[in-house]
């Protein structure tokens, strides 16, 4: 099995709770690094990432510019900015325009992360009432990494996971207990 | 060629042609793209190169030495030129409370704003400095390499439709009086009062390739240096603390530092969470 190095993750309306039940689902000392793409009003604090390190699974921390990206950690893109990987596997931030009416997009984490992780990465789109992240997921994909979507079905709200199975370039659909376990699979 | 068949090529041989074409720029027009942060560069170059149905940026080199005008289309792309008013109000406040109260103990102030875009902050700032009884004896510098964005400063002319984000920014930011007492609305513009231009200067200046620029009292440089490379970021500040007096005020953006830079020992931290620190006096 191909060791993957780092999982992208996408969510918005819903996205907190989707994100904790998943984080719940993930094994003490999960190991492979977690970037999260969350939309968030621009004024909010950084308290999600307090509050899903508080669930004590995996070190959770807003990503800050230049930071290297460390086995055992997940990271979240702060408010109002836009996360990217540089190919020396630091994060950069930019104040762009809002892409897909979002800063930070989902889209543009996934294209940077396809750009520096190719085939090692994985890519997974929650819950959201928007567009963002089918293009991300369409690029992991032909760059030969493994992409998931949360089963619209059971998801707080359906047009996110929509858009990106869409695409025709998610692999799978999963419950949100099913992408926990298969994370935890992974990482050996 | 389709988008995804040109992102999917090996990723080497677009970093050297993104390398070119960044030394090109640099060597015939003096802009000085090549230590900005990777990742961004190559998403603006790979959109302009789409928007002209190029297929390569190979292409998109000859074309920016050859059509000035789709230079000054890179140009643009590659400038940092989303702002508004009062972006991140606790920012205003804090000069408002932490740094004014110093500034008013000098006769006369020079202030630069290092990297202004479109000027949003610029009249931010000069209202606050209105309101604080200060802007009679202050000289304001406002700057950026991007000449297009520098005739929109000087305009000072915004879109109606931003004016109630910006009315929201300013009374979080500890403004005095009605936010409407500085604009006149017409049609879908908001014009703010001329008399805040009095005392600024706009000014073409290129943090990358220019050298110091004045004893000011106080630089604003804001979400700028995030878009550099860490020596980059380290040039910039030293250009920024030697532009400084002693005692002078750097303000930065709410993700930019100066911990872990060159200039570190410098300066003190006034307030960490809004980024404004102070050079030494010694």
């Amino acid at each position: 099995m191909k060791a993957y190095e780092a999982i992208v993750i996408g969510s918005s309306a819903g996205g907190l709770h989707a994100l904790k039940t998943l984080f719940k689902g993930l094994k003490p000392g999960f190991n492979i690094p977690i970037i999260i793409a969350q939309h968030l009003s621009p004024h909010s604090e950084n308290y999600m990432a307090q509050f899903l390190d508080q669930l004590n699974t995996i070190k959770v921390k807003e990503a800050d510019e230049r930071e290297k990206i460390k086995a055992g950690y997940a990271y979240i893109a702060p408010p109002n900015f836009h996360l990217l990987i540089e190919n020396d596997r630091t994060f950069s931030l930019t104040v762009e325009e809002k892409v897909n009416y979002a800063r930070p997009s989902i889209d543009i984490l996934f294209e940077t992360a396809a750009d520096v992780f190719h085939q090692k990465l994985i890519g997974i789109i929650l819950t959201g009432a928007n567009h963002d992240g089918a293009n991300g997921i369409k690029k992991i994909q032909l760059f030969g990494g493994f992409t998931i979507a949360q089963n619209p079905g059971s998801a707080e709200s359906d047009a996110m996971p929509k858009a990106a199975i869409k695409t025709g370039n998610v692999l799978k659909i999963m419950e949100l207990d099913e992408i926990a376990d298969f994370l935890n699979s992974l990482d050996s | 060629m389709a988008n995804s068949e040109y992102l999917n090529r090996d990723d080497s041989i677009l970093q050297l042609e993104m390398d070119l074409l960044l030394e090109a720029v640099f060597k015939q027009y003096g802009y000085d793209f090549r230590d900005y942060n990777k990742a961004h560069v190559k998403r603006r170059l790979v959109y302009r190169m789409h928007q002209l149905n190029l297929e390569s940026l190979s292409e998109l080199q000859h074309k920016v030495l050859y059509q000035p005008q789709i230079l000054s289309l890179v140009l643009k792309d590659l400038s940092i030129n989303v702002t508004e008013m009062y972006r991140d109000p606790a920012f205003y406040s804090c000069l408002r409370k932490e740094v004014i109260p110093i500034l008013r103990t000098y006769p006369f102030l020079r202030i630069w704003h290092a990297g202004c875009a479109t000027g949003e902050e610029v009249y931010s700032f000069a209202i606050l400095l209105k309101e604080e009884g200060l802007y009679d004896r202050a000289q304001i510098y406002a700057t950026d390499f991007n000449t297009e964005v520098l005739e929109t400063a000087k305009k000072g002319i915004y879109p109606i439709s931003k004016i109630k984000a910006y009315t929201l920014n300013y009374q979080d930011a500890g403004g005095k009086n009605s936010f409407s007492d500085f604009y006149t609305a017409r049609y879908d513009a908001a014009l703010f009062d001329p008399v805040l231009k009095k005392n600024i200067v706009f000014a073409e200046h290129n943090l990358v390739t220019d050298s110091v620029f004045a004893e000011t009292h106080l630089i604003i440089c804001r979400n700028v240096l995030i878009y550099f490379n860490r020596s980059l970021q380290n040039k910039v500040l030293e250009l920024f603390k030697d532009s400084l007096i002693k005692g002078g005020f750097l303000g930065l953006g709410s993700k930019e530092n100066i911990m872990f830079s060159t200039v570190q020992d410098q300066f003190s931290i006034t307030n960490p969470n809004e980024k404004i620190f102070q050079k030494k006096i010694l």
